[in-house]
């Protein structure tokens, strides 16, 4: 069953000079139509400005389509009735990990969500402590997050979604403004929370390493979805990538480099070990 | 400089006053400010100094750290006894030309220092054994009858809430501002005021633009977290009155008729 169904969806915005007159309308979005399935691990791709992050923010009802559809789990998000529980059902974790917090101590943080959806004050605690579990940041459950990393952090704000019991996570760029090992730590947590709690996982990033491990990948450029497929079949094709301004991780890259230097190589290579076993394989 | 600054300002210590309910602290705290007024001789002074060096103990923060906390509002002390003590007619002791210092206007200033001194430290030992989360719902369940006169309560304490978790990061930022205002060339020590004055734009700028961006972020954040007022909402720590509380209540009635007897009777 899809929980997520995007159809012909188009936000649009006026730009305005000095004066408040309209200059253009500028579509962010401009016709995607995406169905995700129930715990996928799908991941949207694209440079800045291809309206990834604008799509992101339309699947649990802060922006709303100007155009077109979008559900979730049935419901529209055009319907205010609807707005909290689509909130609960998809959660949203964003880029940047200071301005998402508000609680000054971490668990009272993660029991924000809980809190505004009126739930007991004991099954706050159980569920503060189990979401904490799940990202390995029990032992700083009663610090301030001041003190903690960007990653911790990041951490801290997926916790504060997963208290809220959501079946869909979407994560806005999470590890944008992280260091590299912030960023392990968050991409292990995400997948995580797929493998074993089976939530579905929205990813949208421009960082090609973390795509490696999504079931589904979309390259989104200039508002329309441009390409979609496995990471594999994605990347496999390195000129289209660059076309749309992205990287191809560093295995395929070198892999697409040696095959134009005429060596007889595969060229949807994902991995550095995938990469070493075709080296070998090399006479 | 700001860090000199101890009012305001969470001692992590773990005492008795450390676990009562923060509407008792808060209550209490008033109940001694206004029995610092209703007070106006020696002896109900010396209650009030018992009192209050009682509490310094039992809250186990120590005395220097509270007295630290006395140093920005010196000048506003010296000030004010100065002025109640020339300008109080009466008997005169001493004078100096047109300067007089009378007996009336000497027991005058005296009162009044003592009466801010101990409002300071009275107020600070509150903030002192009470975290500002603890204290901002202390707050709205006190003003909580405010709602029927459509008074925003959880909003506003939302927003002191808010407000004290963004202090450490915003002068963190302000301090990574001035660092790179101070890499273009930028001095904020030399000059005259006005010179002083006018390098703070470059500052508060940005400064300002950033904490604006932040608060539309972080407002995003809290709506896709369900945030939707104080309705429906329920609290992880909810705030419970305990034993203690009833006994500390009972010492606080204790002492306030202490005074108001001793105000009556015993003049």
């Amino acid at each position: 069953m899809s929980i997520i169904k995007i159809k012909d969806a188009i936000y649009e915005y006026f730009k305005r000079d000095e004066n408040g007159e309209v200059m253009e309308t500028v579509q962010a979005v401009a016709g995607v139509t995406i169905d995700i399935e129930q715990g996928e691990f799908v991941a949207i791709l694209g440079h800045n400005g291809s309206g990834k992050s604008t799509l992101a923010k339309h699947l649990n009802a802060i922006l709303k389509p100007t155009r077109g559809t979008i559900y979730v789990k049935e419901m529209d998000t055009r319907e205010d009735r609807y707005l909290l529980d689509i909130r609960q059902t998809t959660g949203m974790v964003f880029q940047n990990p200071d301005n998402q917090i508000i609680g000054t101590v971490v668990e009272e943080d993660v029991a924000f969500g809980p809190e505004n959806l009126g739930v007991p004050t004991k099954e706050i605690w159980d569920r503060v402590l189990k979401s904490l579990e799940a990202v390995n940041m029990t032992a700083y459950r009663e610090q301030s997050p001041n003190k903690l990393s960007g990653g911790q952090k990041q951490r801290i704000a997926i916790a504060g979604v997963m208290a809220m019991e959501p079946e869909c996570i979407v994560l806005d760029e999470p590890t944008a403004m992280l260091d590299p090992l912030g960023r392990k730590d968050v991409v292990e947590a995400i997948t995580e929370l797929n493998q074993k709690k089976k939530i579905t996982i929205i990813l949208i990033t421009h960082n090609m390493d973390e795509v490696i491990g999504a079931d589904k990948v979309y390259v989104m450029d200039h508002g329309k979805v441009v390409l979609k497929g496995t990471p594999r079949e994605i990347f496999s094709d390195v000129e289209t990538m660059k076309q749309y301004g992205l990287e191809v991780p560093a295995p395929t890259e070198l892999a697409y480099r040696l095959k134009k230097a005429g060596l007889s190589i595969r060229t949807d290579i994902l991995t550095k070990d995938e990469l070493v076993e075709q080296l070998c394989q090399l006479n | 400089m700001i860090r000199d600054i101890t009012i305001g300002q969470y001692y992590p210590s773990g005492s008795v006053l450390h676990r009562l309910d923060p509407r008792t602290k808060i209550l209490g705290t008033v109940i001694f400010i206004i029995s610092l007024f209703i007070g106006d001789s020696v002896l109900s002074y010396g209650i009030a100094t018992v009192f209050l060096a009682l509490m310094i103990k039992v809250s186990k923060v120590p005395l220097k750290f509270i007295v630290k906390g006395l140093r920005p509002i010196v000048i506003l002390l010296v000030f004010s006894i100065g002025i109640n003590m020339l300008f109080t007619p009466g008997d005169a002791i001493v004078s100096f030309g047109f300067l007089t210092i009378t007996k009336q206007g000497v027991k005058l200033a005296l009162f009044l220092g003592i009466r801010l001194v101990y409002l300071i430290i009275g107020s600070s030992l509150m903030t002192f054994t009470t975290t500002p989360t603890a204290l901002t719902d202390g707050l709205e369940k006190l003003f909580g009858f405010l709602k029927v006169l459509k008074v925003p309560v959880h909003e506003v304490a939302m927003m002191m809430a808010i407000a004290l978790r963004f202090i450490p990061i915003l002068t963190e930022e302000l301090d990574k501002i001035m660092k790179a205002q101070a890499a273009r060339g930028a001095d904020f020590n030399r000059g005259s005021l006005k010179e002083k004055l006018h390098g703070l734009i470059p500052i508060l700028v940005p400064l300002f633009v950033s904490a604006i961006r932040r608060s539309n972020d972080l407002a995003m954040a809290m709506e896709a977290r369900c945030y939707h007022g104080g309705d429906g909402r329920t609290r992880m720590k909810p705030l419970v009155y305990q034993k203690e509380d009833g006994l500390a209540y009972g010492v606080l009635i204790f002492y306030l008729l202490i005074i108001i007897l001793v105000r009556l009777f015993l003049r």
